[in-house]
């Protein structure tokens, strides 16, 4: 018998239509994981489920939970639902909680919202659940506040809220997507240790399918607010049936081809860089501590080369991206690009600058959402000393556009006007229009959708074979970095703590923490590399 | 696009006494310096359409006048805070963290410490009562309004993408602030400086209400009231006229303020879809 | 916390010793030789000398400011040149006018304020809403004095409920002290409480955005129950920085509005020093209106504290 059994649900919000006739059932125990990319309505399904839709929506269908129809609740029934019956963890934990209520009092409001026991007794079980979601009392005492926590630490006082009153349907929308590979994986573990010991049905939100398929006992696939397939999940992946599938399948595994790179001249040398920040005081007149968030970091980067750069959140990559753009000085150590220094005295040397350009993460962020492409992306022009006029101009903007697979007359356009992957090709557009000597990728296609990033990389590659590209690619996803790059370095805790040839570093990883970094993060199945390269 | 109720009721006030007041250049119904003692304090009606005050001048010509001061003193003030807050709120923003941001929000907190009020007593106690020092006074508090704002909203901006692509491509801070910063804060400016218009109004008002701005023979709201005080309850039109011309050019501003934010601000716009 | 009470009370100290230079420098640097000022174009050149011993104008600035202060310091703000009595004993008893008023128009102020925000953002796009939206937006816009001239006309005038003004000093009870504070606090207090309530509002609509508030109702608290027990302690954090500031207009809103209802409070005091020149007592009760904004930011800051975890630093 299903636990949860949706069935022709239907969702609207004003003339928009969101969800399309969806179907789908959640078993006592089991683990059904739900995907697709943006806009795919997975996670309006969540929100339906648990009734927190946006008050604009009209739903038709039935949602059936333990045998209750949920959509023919009133308001009143819903709330003494969810908690109890229905618990949720969301995505974003660093914002989930009240930052100015403590942990404990926020785990117990699960059980004095629900059940009539004393407060003192809801703070014991508070404590008790805590304690189960692997945050013990000696170090988390219910008494902290959020922002004493860390994401990953958030997120399990989030589960911890969630499963205070055992519900019998958990739903995790997206639930380790803002957090680092190695926490998400102890997350997941957690998860799926809850959902059998608890013999809940989890109905899990999630874009990753190397996530779904190490995790899932089902998958069901959505695309633009449909169901297109769903299953058992190695039976899914062995046989997938609908083009949707296979085509999501095909780019969460993309490998490109980069042609060979040239023989070894350097470029970029990064000789022990150190760049430190001041911390607060810890006692009022104590000295003040000093953060090493680059602490002596060395390496090479060769003409032509494609280093990538991986590490987890708060490793010192940004910090060590700034100093090599010369956004910012470092303490000690140098920077030389073709032998001249990026910092020259006290300021950044605009010589180097003008040979390096960058791609940043956010599409929407990357520009300046009141200028025109044409604008946008001739900004470097600022750096040459003789930037060129009229139809030099109109040629170089058309040129750089042509490159990254747009067309010229889109420089009259505004940037709202494109899509995040559109928007991340105008940023390539930018990077590459004074054809710069070194191109840095910082997180670059981490905030695409797994399909518009497959294009991207094929665009890089493209790039790569038309002219002599060198780069360095900064990417968490090491997935996307062992495709793209011929030598990889690793960075833990302001360090290089190991580099190599790409596949060398993959196959046989030599430190302790590149290991766990590789043994956390989530894999596609194997059978399935295979029809995918098919083609 | 479709312009918001408010906008639209607010920029009519608005038109309605920056007319007034700019018709007062050229033609006022009857002349304010004419005192017709047997006329005074006549009720509104045909020929005094506003009425009359206790000198026997014209009520509807007075409030003409008036515009024109309370609208000149609360614009020179905007100007003034505008004027100097904003460059020090760019530049607190371009070099956040520094001494030099310190100093200047410091010294934003200590204007805060002086109302407009404690300005312009200081001012008339030392150089003696005008307009001017309304302006000065009202200005001076208006400068700490727009550079916290303006700090705010560049750094939020400084912290953006866009931003490090620029200074990637080698441009200066100020040069950032001005291109590619300004551009981004001024909608939010433009309704701000709409509600300080407002609140400069009412400022100007008290302030010539106690005698420490306009003084006659400029004719003012403040004053006007201040004369109509003992008045009020013989003659309760000398009150209560410049009362609701105040109140209904500072209705209008803030009306037209908010309107103009929901037009022009885009978050706000995707908040109510 | 000890270390953010630390910098909040050198950042106090800091700001009044700033502030007290800047109103020396106004008052006896910028008009050359105050002496001459306060007695004006007339005055005999003997005369100007005499009050210059007794101002102490012999001394250099630095010295008489050193002077000025350390004797605020001992609560000595010296001699009023008109009156010839302590400035001190003039401050103290206009003070127990000025301050209970502001006191008083500020809790209204918060009274009102709040439950009408509160109410308006727990009812949002919806008629009651729109009800305080409206009232507020009119509010927003009323001159406060205006406003008090009105209500004595009404109240005083036509009623006759209340008297028409004037202080019968808190000897004989604290009630009859109110009932003469109570029109003009209602009149400082209106238009204060409808920005109030504006702020309130949004800064309760910007929480109920939150992803904390989805997280309380995934719970099973309803909308009134998550707006209350999350969303309301984490809007006062923007309110209090309203609050803090809507003292300095109220304490120099209760200046104006002490005209109107003829309150022996400091107000009459400055005008009638202004009108005097006596720049002593201007300078000693700016300074003293000055102190008590910087004391109340002092105090708000505190209040962050108390209501945002974050501030508290462990140690």
């Amino acid at each position: 018998m299903s636990l949860l059994s949706i069935q022709g649900l239907s969702l609207a919000i004003g003339s928009y239509d969101i969800l399309h006739d969806v179907s789908l059932d959640v078993a006592p125990g089991e683990i059904v994981a739900v995907t697709g990319e943006s806009g795919s309505g997975k996670s309006m399904t969540a929100l339906a489920t648990i009734g927190l839709l946006p008050a604009a929506a009209r739903t038709t269908g039935r949602i059936t939970l333990e045998g209750q129809d949920l959509l023919s609740l009133s308001e009143g029934q819903m709330c003494s639902l969810r908690g109890a019956r229905i618990g949720m963890v969301f995505q974003e934990p660093m914002t989930a909680l009240n930052p100015v209520r403590t942990i404990g009092d926020q785990v117990a409001e699960t059980i004095l919202q629900h059940e009539a026991v004393s407060r003192a007794e809801a703070l014991d079980r508070a404590r008790a659940m805590l304690n189960r979601v692997g945050l013990p009392e000696d170090r988390f005492p219910l008494s902290r506040y959020p922002h004493e926590l860390s994401g990953g630490q958030r997120q399990r006082v989030v589960i911890a809220m969630a499963i205070a009153l055992r519900p019998a349907l958990l739903i995790a929308d997206e639930p380790t997507t803002a957090l680092d590979v190695t926490t998400q994986a102890r997350i997941l573990d957690l998860l799926k240790e809850l959902t059998q010991d608890f013999g809940m049905g989890l109905m899990m939100i999630t874009h990753d399918l190397a996530v779904v398929a190490g995790m899932a006992d089902r998958i069901v696939v959505m695309q633009q607010g449909r169901v297109v397939e769903t299953g058992p999940t190695m039976h899914l992946f062995q046989h997938m049936q609908h083009p949707y599938t296979r085509a999501l399948f095909a780019a969460s595994a993309h490998q490109v081809n980069l042609p060979p790179a040239p023989p070894a001249a350097p470029l970029l040398q990064v000789r022990d860089v150190v760049r430190s920040y001041p911390r607060p005081r810890r006692r009022l007149f104590g000295p003040r501590p000093v953060m090493h968030a680059v602490d002596g970091v060395s390496f090479t980067l060769h003409r032509g080369e494609r280093l990538g750069l991986v590490g987890e959140s708060g490793c010192g990559k940004s910090t060590l991206t700034r100093a090599l753009l010369g956004l910012e000085p470092v303490q000690a150590g140098e920077i030389l690009l073709d032998g001249a220094p990026v910092w020259a005295g006290n300021h950044p040397n605009l010589e180097v600058r003008r040979k390096m350009q960058v791609v940043f993460q956010d599409p929407y962020g990357s520009f300046n959402p009141r200028h025109r492409v044409r604008r946008l992306i001739t900004e470097p022009f600022h750096l040459l000393a003789d930037p060129p006029q009229g139809e030099a101009r109109t040629a170089r903007i058309a040129e750089a556009l042509t490159a990254v697979g747009l067309n010229p007359a889109d420089a009259d356009r505004f940037i709202h006007e494109f899509s995040g992957g559109q928007r991340q090709r105008i940023a390539i557009a930018r990077a590459l229009i004074n054809d710069p000597a070194l191109i840095v990728f910082d997180e670059a296609v981490s905030a695409l959708d797994v399909s518009v990033r497959a294009q991207c990389l094929d665009l890089l590659a493209d790039l790569c074979r038309a002219r002599p590209l060198s780069y360095l690619f900064i990417s968490h996803d090491l997935s996307v970095v062992r495709t793209i790059t011929d030598r990889v370095m690793v960075m833990q805790a302001g360090k290089i703590v190991e580099q190599g040839p790409t596949e060398q570093v993959f196959t046989d990883p030599q430190h302790p923490y590149t290991r766990a970094l590789l043994a956390a993060a989530p894999t596609l199945p194997d059978i399935k590399k295979k029809t995918a390269n098919a083609p | 696009m479709r312009l918001p109720r408010s906008l639209l009721l607010g920029a009519l006030l608005t038109a309605l006494f920056l007319g007034g007041a700019a018709l007062s250049f050229v033609w006022t119904p009857y002349d304010i310096e004419l005192l017709s003692i047997p006329d005074r304090l006549q009720a509104p009606g045909w020929t005094h359409w506003l009425g009359t005050d206790q000198l026997g001048r014209d009520i509807l010509s007075m409030i003409m006048m008036g515009a024109r001061t309370s609208i000149a003193v609360a614009l020179l003030a905007v100007g003034i805070g505008m004027g100097l807050g904003i460059p020090l709120g760019l530049t607190a923003a371009a070099r956040r963290g520094s001494l030099l941001d310190e100093v200047i929000m410091r010294g934003n907190d200590l204007i805060f410490a002086f109302p407009s009020l404690v300005i312009a007593i200081l001012i008339t106690a030392v150089f003696g009562a005008g307009a001017m020092n309304a302006i000065i006074a009202i200005g001076i508090f208006n400068i700490p309004v727009f550079a916290r704002l303006t700090r705010g909203a560049a750094l939020s901006f400084w912290s953006r993408d866009f931003i490090l692509a620029a200074r990637v491509a080698g441009k200066s801070s100020a040069r950032i602030s001005v291109e590619h910063i300004l551009p981004n804060i001024a909608n939010l400016m433009i309704v701000q400086g709409t509600i300080q218009f407002s609140l400069g109004i009412l400022a100007e008002a008290a302030l010539s209400y106690i005698g420490l701005g306009a003084q006659p023979p400029t004719a003012s709201w403040g004053r006007m009231l201040a004369d109509a005080q003992t008045l009020a309850s013989i003659a309760p039109h000398v009150a209560l006229v410049p009362g609701l011309a105040i109140v209904l050019m500072v209705l209008g501003l803030n009306l037209m303020g908010d309107g103009l934010r929901d037009l022009l601000d885009p978050r706000i716009r995707v908040d109510r879809t | 916390m000890i270390r953010y009470t630390i910098g909040r009370v050198t950042s106090l100290f800091l700001s009044l010793v700033v502030a007290s230079m800047v109103i020396f420098a106004v008052v006896e640097v910028v008009p050359g030789d105050p002496a001459a000022y306060m007695l004006g174009v007339n005055a005999r050149p003997d005369t100007i000398a005499a009050l210059r011993t007794e101002l102490g104008l012999d001394m250099s600035a630095p010295e008489r400011y050193l002077s000025w202060t350390s004797g605020m310091l001992r609560g000595d703000f010296g001699t009023s040149y008109t009156y010839r009595t302590p400035v001190t004993q003039m401050i103290l008893d206009r003070i127990v006018v000025s301050l209970p008023l502001a006191i008083l128009a500020l809790g209204l102020t918060v009274l009102i304020a709040f439950p009408a925000g509160i109410y308006a953002a727990s009812r949002r796009g919806k008629l009651g809403d729109m009800g305080v939206m409206g009232a507020t937006q009119l509010g927003v816009a009323v001159p406060n004095f205006w406003f008090a001239m009105i209500l004595v006309l009404i109240f005083a005038v036509k009623l006759r409920w209340v008297s028409a003004g004037g202080f019968p000093g808190w000897g004989h009870g604290i009630l009859p002290g109110l009932k003469a504070l109570i029109l003009p606090a209602i009149a400082l207090a209106l238009p204060q409480a409808a920005i109030l309530a504006r702020v309130m509002r949004s800064s309760l609509l910007d929480m109920l955005g939150e992803d904390f508030i989805r997280t309380a109702r995934a719970k099973g608290l309803t909308r009134r129950q998550a707006l209350w027990r999350h969303a309301v302690r984490n809007a006062l954090i923007p309110v209090l920085t309203i609050i803090g500031l809507q003292f300095s207009f109220l304490l120099a809103g209760g200046i104006v509005i002490e005209q109107i209802f003829f309150l022996p409070g400091l107000g009459r005091l400055i005008f009638q020093a202004i009108s005097a020149r006596d720049l002593i007592v201007v300078e000693s009760v700016v300074m003293l209106l000055v102190a008590l904004v910087i004391i109340v930011n002092f105090a708000v800051d505190l209040a962050y504290a108390a209501v945002d975890p974050r501030l508290r630093v462990r140690a």
